[in-house]
C-alpha cells in the first residue's frame, strides 16, 4: 500500500481517469471512475448499468417456464448455475420432490459449469496481470467442457437445460464415459497451470499481498463465494446449507491460507478457485459413479401455478451466493422476482480494498474478484 | 574492416562527377538496403512470433491457416497467410486522428521513433565487412541513437491527448531512461577488456581470445544484465508496462492506427533486432563460427565455416536465437508493476553492474 502525498506541500492535483465501459480488463461493460494521483489510486467508483436488461421486471410478465432462458443470460459464464438456482426456488414454492437421477444430473452439470467458470476466472486473471498463455490454455480446456454440454443440451453457452421440476431431456448415451475421459485428461492440467502461473515469481509478486480483504471487511460487504473463502472464511452453501444432494458427497471447502502473503490477498482468491476445481472433480467422480436410472421428467408439473406465498432460496454459484426471492399470488406468473447477485456485492468491496494501490493493482484486484456484468446489471 | 560506403566510394571513383553528388548516391544505396532489412525483419519476426505463440498456446490461426490452397497445420507455411493479411490490413486501414490531438506532433512521433531505429543500423556490422559505416566509437553511437526513440514515445503519448497514452508515455520514458544505465554499464565492461569501442575490434579480440560471455564470471553476469535490460528497453514482456494491454489499453499507441501504427511496429521489431545483434557481437562472438571459437578441434578443411558469408549467417543465427528467447519470455511471463520494474533496475541491476565493473577491472589486472 502506498502513501498518498500530502497535496498541500507540492500543490499537485488529482486526475479523474475513466476506465471503461470499453476497456480490455473490465470484464464486460463496467465503468470505473478512478481518482488517481499519478499511478496511485485514491478512490474508485464503479458505475454499472450498461448491461441492464430489466430481468426482474420482465419476470413479472412471464410465466415460470419462460423465465428459465432469462436466468441463463444473467450469469452467462455459469448459465447452468442460474437455471439450477431458479429451479430450486420454484420447486420450493411448489413443494416438489425430485427423482434422484434429476438431482444427480443437475449436480454433474453444475460442477462441470463450476470448473468451466473458474477456468475463465483464472485465465482472465492471468490476462489481467499480463500473462497471455494461461488464458489460451484454460479456454482450450473449457472448450472440452462446452463440448460435453453441447452433447447434452445442444448449446455451448446458454443451455436452458435445468427446468423447474426436472430437466429438458435425459443424458446422451456416451456422456458418462466422455465425462470420465475428460476428468482423466483435466486433472493433470491443473498441475500445468500451477507450473505456468500459480508459482511464477512475477505472478506472486503481482498478486500476493495485493488487495488484502480482511475477514471483517468481506463479511460487512456481503462478499460471498471464492472471494469470501479467499479471506479465510470456510463458508460454502453446498456445505453449510446443503441443497439438492450435496450432503451425499465428500468434498472439502478450500480457504485462503495466505501461503504467499497475507490471508485474503489476490493470490489467495485466485488459488481458492484452483483448489475448488479439484474439489469439483472429486464431486464429479462420485456423482458419475453413483448416478441412478430413472425418468428425468416424471416430477415435472404440467402447469406451474404455485399457491399464494413467497420463497427465498440460496444457491452457491461459481461467483458466490445467488438468492432468488419469488412471491406468488396463485397465478402462473410471479408477482415479484428478486435476484440477489453475488458479483454485485463482491464488486462493492472494490473501493475499500484497492484504494491506495496502483492502477495496475486495481486491474489485478478486479480480476481476482471475478465479476460478470450480466449478473450485476441483470 | 572496410565499410560499404568506403567500398562504394572506391568503386565509383572513376565517375567524373561532383563528390557531394556521388556521396548522396553512395549513401542512398545502403539506406534503401537498411530499410529493406528492417521491413523483412519485421515480417519475419511477426511470422516467427505468431508461430512461437501458436506452438506455446495452441493457437489455431497461426497454425492452421493455409495459403493459396495449401493446407496449414504444423508445417512452416501454416499461418503465413495471416502475416500477409496483417500487412495488407495495416496499410489499408483508416488513419484516425482524434479531434483534440496535436496533429503535427502526432504525425512527427512515429518518424522520430523510426529514425531512431534506422540510424542505429548504420553502425551495425552484419558481418566482417558488411557495415554501412565503420565508426571507431560504434558502441557509443549505437547507445546514443537507440535512446532517440524515447523522444518519439513521449511525443506520441503527449500529442494523442489521451490519458492512457500519457500514462504509457510517462512509464516508457522512466523505464527506457532507467534501463539505459545497466545496459551502458554492462557494455562498458566489454569495452574495458577489449580496449576499443569499435565493434569490429571487439569481435577481433574475441577471435584472438574467447567469447566475452565465457571470458570471466563477471562478463557472464554482464551478459544477463544486458539481455534482461534490453528486453525492458524494447518494451517487451515482462517489462511491457508502457503498452500494458490489460491496464492501459495500448499505452502510448492507443490513438494510433493504420500506417503510423505499422511504423511503430516496424521500429519495435527493428529495435529487437538491433539489441540482439549487439548482444551477439559483444558477448557471443559476433560473426565468428561457434565451431571455431569453442575450440572443439575442427579440421582445417571445415574452417570455411568462419568465412565472410557464413559470418552473416552465424550472426543472424545468434541474433534470431536471442529474439526467440524474447518471444519465449513474452508468452510465458506475466507483467511486472511499475515500481517493481524500477526496483529491479535501480536496486538490483545497477549495483550489480557497478560491482561487475569494479571486479572485472581487478580481474584484468591479475590475469
Amino acid at each position: 500500500m502506498y502513501k498518498i502525498l500530502d497535496k498541500s506541500i507540492i500543490g499537485a492535483d488529482e486526475m479523474v481517469l475513466n476506465m471503461g465501459p470499453q476497456h480490455p480488463s473490465t470484464h464486460g461493460v463496467l465503468r470505473l471512475k478512478i481518482i488517481t494521483d499519478g499511478e496511485i489510486v485514491s478512490h474508485i467508483e464503479p458505475i454499472i448499468g450498461y448491461l441492464h436488461r430489466c430481468f426482474e421486471k420482465h419476470c413479472e410478465n412471464l410465466s415460470y417456464e419462460q423465465i428459465v432462458p432469462f436466468t441463463d443470460r444473467c450469469d452467462y459464464l455459469a448459465a447452468m448455475h442460474m437455471g439450477h438456482a431458479y429451479s430450486i426456488a420454484v420447486e420450493k414454492l411448489l413443494d416438489i420432490e425430485l427423482p434422484q437421477r434429476v438431482e444427480y444430473i443437475r449436480v454433474i452439470m453444475s460442477e462441470f459449469q463450476r470448473i468451466a467458470s473458474h477456468l475463465i476466472a483464472i485465465g482472465a486473471f492471468g490476462l489481467d496481470v499480463g500473462a497471455i498463455t494461461p488464458f489460451t490454455w484454460t479456454l482450450r480446456d473449457r472448450e472440452r467442457i462446452l463440448d460435453l454440454f453441447e452433447q447434452v443440451t445442444g448449446a455451448r453457452l446458454l443451455y436452458n437445460y435445468i427446468w423447474p421440476g426436472g430437466l429438458a431431456h435425459d443424458l446422451p448415451p456416451n456422456f458418462i464415459r466422455n465425462s470420465i475421459d475428460f476428468l482423466d485428461y483435466f486433472e493433470p492440467q491443473i498441475i500445468e497451470y500451477d507450473n505456468l502461473l500459480t508459482t511464477n515469481k512475477i505472478f506472486i509478486e503481482r498478486s500476493a499481498d495485493v488487495g488484502v480483504m480482511p475477514k471483517e471487511v468481506a463479511i460487512n460487504y456481503g462478499v460471498t463465494g471464492p472471494s469470501l473463502r479467499g479471506s479465510g472464511i470456510p463458508f460454502d452453501l453446498r456445505k453449510n446449507e446443503p441443497y439438492s444432494i450435496y450432503d451425499k458427497f465428500d468434498f472439502d471447502v478450500p480457504v485462503g491460507e495466505g501461503k504467499m502473503g497475507t490471508i485474503g490477498d489476490s493470490w489467495d482468491r485466485y488459488y481458492v478457485r484452483v483448489l475448488e476445481m479439484k474439489e469439483s472433480i472429486k464431486i464429479l467422480r462420485q456423482a458419475l459413479s453413483q448416478i441412478p436410472d430413472g425418468d428425468v421428467q416424471s416430477a415435472m408439473p404440467k402447469k406451474i401455478r404455485p399457491k399464494k406465498g413467497e420463497v427465498y432460496s440460496r444457491y452457491e454459484t461459481a461467483r458466490g451466493d445467488v438468492g432468488f426471492y419469488i412471491r406468488s399470488d396463485g397465478k402462473n406468473i410471479p408477482t415479484r422476482l428478486k435476484m440477489r447477485s453475488p458479483a454485485y456485492c463482491n464488486l462493492s468491496v472494490l473501493n475499500e480494498i484497492s484504494a491506495g494501490w496502483m492502477i495496475s493493482d486495481v486491474i489485478t484486484i478486479l480480476g481476482s474478484l471475478d465479476i460478470v456484468l450480466g449478473e450485476i446489471d441483470r | 574492416m572496410t565499410s560499404i560506403v568506403d567500398y562504394l566510394l572506391n568503386l565509383l571513383s572513376f565517375i567524373e562527377i561532383d563528390t557531394s553528388l556521388l556521396l548522396i548516391f553512395v549513401i542512398l544505396i545502403p539506406g534503401i538496403g537498411l530499410f529493406l532489412v528492417m521491413t523483412v525483419n519485421a515480417m519475419v519476426a511477426v511470422y516467427m512470433e505468431r508461430k512461437v505463440s501458436a506452438f506455446m498456446q495452441d493457437r489455431l490461426g497461426p497454425m492452421e491457416v493455409g495459403l493459396l490452397g495449401f493446407k496449414g497445420g504444423k508445417k512452416f507455411w501454416g499461418g503465413i497467410g495471416q502475416t500477409i493479411a496483417d500487412a495488407i490490413k495495416l496499410l489499408t486501414k483508416e488513419d484516425i486522428v482524434p479531434d483534440n490531438a496535436d496533429k503535427k506532433l502526432m504525425l512527427l512521433a512515429p518518424f522520430i521513433i523510426f529514425i531512431g531505429a534506422f540510424v542505429t543500423f548504420v553502425a551495425i556490422p552484419f558481418s566482417e565487412n558488411l557495415v554501412v559505416s565503420d565508426f571507431n566509437i560504434g558502441i557509443f553511437y549505437i547507445m546514443a541513437m537507440s535512446s532517440v526513440g524515447v523522444i518519439g514515445i513521449i511525443l506520441a503519448g503527449w500529442s494523442s491527448n489521451n490519458k492512457w497514452s500519457l500514462y504509457g508515455a510517462m512509464r516508457a520514458a522512466a523505464q527506457i531512461i532507467s534501463y539505459e544505465i545497466p545496459i551502458g554499464l554492462s557494455l562498458l565492461l566489454v569495452v574495458i577488456v577489449a580496449g576499443s569501442l569499435n565493434l569490429g575490434d571487439i569481435v577481433q579480440w574475441q577471435s584472438n581470445h574467447r567469447w566475452f560471455i565465457l571470458h570471466s564470471p563477471f562478463t557472464f553476469i554482464a551478459f544477463f544484465i544486458y539481455f534482461i535490460s534490453v528486453v525492458a528497453e524494447t518494451n517487451r514482456t515482462p517489462f511491457d508496462i508502457p503498452e500494458a494491454e490489460s491496464e492501459l489499453v495500448a499505452g502510448w499507441m492507443t490513438e494510433y492506427s493504420g500506417f503510423k501504427w505499422a511504423i511503430f511496429f516496424l521500429s519495435e521489431y527493428a529495435n529487437m533486432l538491433i539489441v540482439s545483434i549487439v548482444a551477439s557481437i559483444v558477448f557471443l562472438g559476433g560473426w565468428l563460427s561457434p565451431l571455431a571459437i569453442l575450440n572443439i578441434g575442427i579440421p582445417e578443411k571445415w574452417m570455411f565455416l568462419d568465412g565472410p558469408i557464413l559470418g552473416f549467417f552465424w550472426l543472424m543465427i545468434k541474433a534470431m536465437f536471442l529474439i526467440f528467447v524474447m518471444m519465449w519470455f513474452r508468452w510465458t511471463f506475466p507483467r511486472l508493476r511499475v515500481d517493481q520494474l524500477m526496483y529491479l533496475c535501480w536496486k538490483v541491476f545497477i549495483p550489480f553492474a557497478l560491482a561487475n565493473l569494479f571486479f572485472v577491472s581487478i580481474w584484468e589486472l591479475i590475469f
